[in-house]
């Protein structure tokens, strides 16, 4: 089984990020980057495959900036690792730009993470699948290989899933919790550190939007509770008891 | 414009999100129409219920489509539209229908995709606005100017809207794609011990508790309030929590007498879960938390300061 993987150096969004004075950009000093999290599942469960059935997993990622990502992929067990040297926040020149780096690559299986943690647009993968014309699942939380077909479960509401079959070779979106991602060992870092990426130039794509304007919700906060552990408490009890919970 | 709301049903019920795609055709149309696009084995069951917010209904019945597919739901919405007036502009819900279908038939169309689009508008050109960073950013974008657009739309905005009384087309349109995906059944959520949207009082834990060893200062909370832990994604996805108490849009909607969220930054789709519920403290040390605009009490400061203490306080109470 040969998987591709898409993976993204993304931004970690626990804190937000500061905007520039334009109102078009983050600063940069303000954003921190790491693996995204969805991608780390995508990149455990085709470790997984690969362990159980053998062939190959490539890591793909784009940007300038993306190497401690790959290399990180290279230490939990990807095979190769490819780069693409143009940076966008578009979906759309992304996905572009994967289809025009892949051209060559032989593969069973894409596999990417659900969503990105700092964009949220869950774009890319299937946005990939209808320009390889690709069968396609997203929001998986399971897959498993039967001949040359794949049994996948996938995430609706309301705690329902969705069982499904997909001929190779298709393209999955894959859900936080499908798997639990290893921590790479020390080694495995420090050997990763000496692996070739490969580079790969694409032509410049058209934007599909323009940013207009970045800034910070309206936020209609509830009321402030502000003071020591111990006050904070005291405060706490009153409004349980005043709201007939205690 | 032409815009058009792709209806959403499941089971032989329609799904609210398809009444709320047509208030926002209907707000945005200019001199355009709204259309309800409507696709199943059966599709005029649900056309009278659209025709009464859409200028016109597209109902296309086959025999093949009984369940959601994303091939041919694509293949039928494409031609539908290349038999329409252009500009066209295509509606689809925020959901884990739409956000499949939208980009895959985006892609097909060659046009534009935003998706979780919380605003639109339509000028010389299409503009949008969404959240980004985990609800903490938002952004106004422009769409380059194109023959289709597909944005799919956050739930729950669009409630309300005024009649339009429009005409319905019972259409046979025949898939002309090979499904490459089949469809083998639904899958009910596993039942667990406990079953957390009828709890009066939930502890929910998030990433922000740090690790599985804290999860204990939660349950000796919740014990003491008289309720249950329940967790965020991330706290089920690590295995803290289980999986049947995941509080959200793809868990469980909730709303008990008392949310308290330890930890929970406020994901829409835990927000969405959980901000009916009667009272609402959160406590979290990042004071931008989205969890904040839904709680009536919001806290910023270390839940392994502060819960222990309000621990101590309730035992006494308790004697």
């Amino acid at each position: 089984m040969n998987i591709v993987v898409l993976v993204k150096q993304a931004y970690v969004s626990d804190f937000r990020p500061s905007i520039t004075a334009d109102g078009k950009d983050f600063e940069k000093q303000s954003l921190v980057n790491e693996m995204n999290d969805w991608d780390r599942y995508a990149l455990e469960e085709a470790i997984k495959i690969k362990e159980e059935m053998g062939g190959e997993v490539v890591a793909i990622s784009v940007g300038e900036d993306c190497d401690d990502t790959l290399r990180k992929c290279f230490a939990i067990g990807a095979d190769r690792a490819i780069k693409i040297l143009l940076d966008s926040t578009d979906s759309w020149n992304i996905a572009e730009n994967i289809r025009e780096a892949i051209g060559e690559e032989k593969f069973d299986l894409i596999l990417a993470g659900f969503q990105s943690q700092d964009l949220n647009n869950a774009l890319v993968g299937p946005i990939l699948a209808g320009m390889l014309n690709l069968p396609y699942a997203t929001a998986v939380t399971s897959v498993k290989f039967e001949d040359r077909e794949v049994r996948i479960r996938r995430e609706l509401e309301a705690g329902f899933e969705e069982e499904d079959t997909l001929s190779l070779p298709c393209l999955l979106t894959v859900q936080t919790g499908i798997n639990r991602p290893k921590y790479p060992s020390v080694r495995s870092i420090l050997k990763a550190r000496t692996r070739e990426i490969k580079e790969v130039r694409v032509t410049p794509k058209t934007p599909t939007f323009e940013i207009k304007r970045l800034y910070f919700p309206a936020t209609k906060k509830g009321k402030t509770i502000e003071g020591s552990p111990e006050e904070v408490s005291t405060k706490i009890v009153e409004v349980l008891k005043e709201r007939g919970v205690l | 414009m032409e815009v058009f709301a792709v209806a959403e049903h499941s089971q032989g019920e329609l799904a609210s999100i398809s009444l709320e795609l047509l208030h926002l055709a209907n707000l945005i149309k200019g001199s355009g129409k709204s259309n309800a696009i409507v696709i199943s084995n059966n599709g005029r069951v649900f056309a009278e219920q659209l025709a009464k917010y859409a200028d016109k209904v597209w109902a296309i019945e086959d025999k093949a489509l009984e369940n959601y597919h994303p091939e041919l739901y694509t293949d039928i919405i494409f031609q539908v539209l290349s038999r329409v007036e252009k500009p066209a502009l295509v509606l689809i819900g925020d959901t884990a229908f739409g956000k499949e279908l939208a980009p895959y038939l985006a892609a097909k169309l060659n046009a534009p995709v935003q998706t979780d689009v919380v605003g639109v508008e339509i000028s010389d050109r299409v503009s949008i606005s969404k959240y980004i960073f985990q609800g903490k950013v938002m952004v106004d974008v422009e769409l380059k100017a194109s023959e289709c657009y597909v944005l799919t739309v956050r739930q729950s905005l669009f409630k309300e809207g005024p009649e339009v009384g429009g005409d319905v087309n019972v259409i046979s349109i025949k898939p002309s794609v090979v499904p490459r995906r089949n469809f083998v059944k639904y899958i009910e959520p596993a039942v667990g011990e406990v079953d957390i949207s009828r709890e009066d009082v939930l502890v929910t834990v998030g990433k922000g508790i740090g690790d599985i060893s804290k999860v204990k200062i939660a349950e000796e909370l919740a014990e003491l309030l008289g309720g249950v832990v329940a967790g965020s994604r991330i706290a089920i996805d690590y295995g803290w929590i289980p999986k049947d108490r995941q509080v959200g849009i793809s868990g469980k909607v909730v709303n008990p007498k008392l949310y308290f969220g330890l930890g929970v930054s406020g994901a829409s789709q835990h927000v969405m879960g959980m901000k009916d519920s009667e009272l609402i403290i959160a406590i979290n040390k990042d004071p931008e938390a989205p969890i904040f605009e839904v709680a009536e009490y919001c806290v910023t400061g270390d839940i392994h300061e502060i819960v222990p203490e309000l621990i101590n306080k309730l035992r006494q109470i308790k004697g």
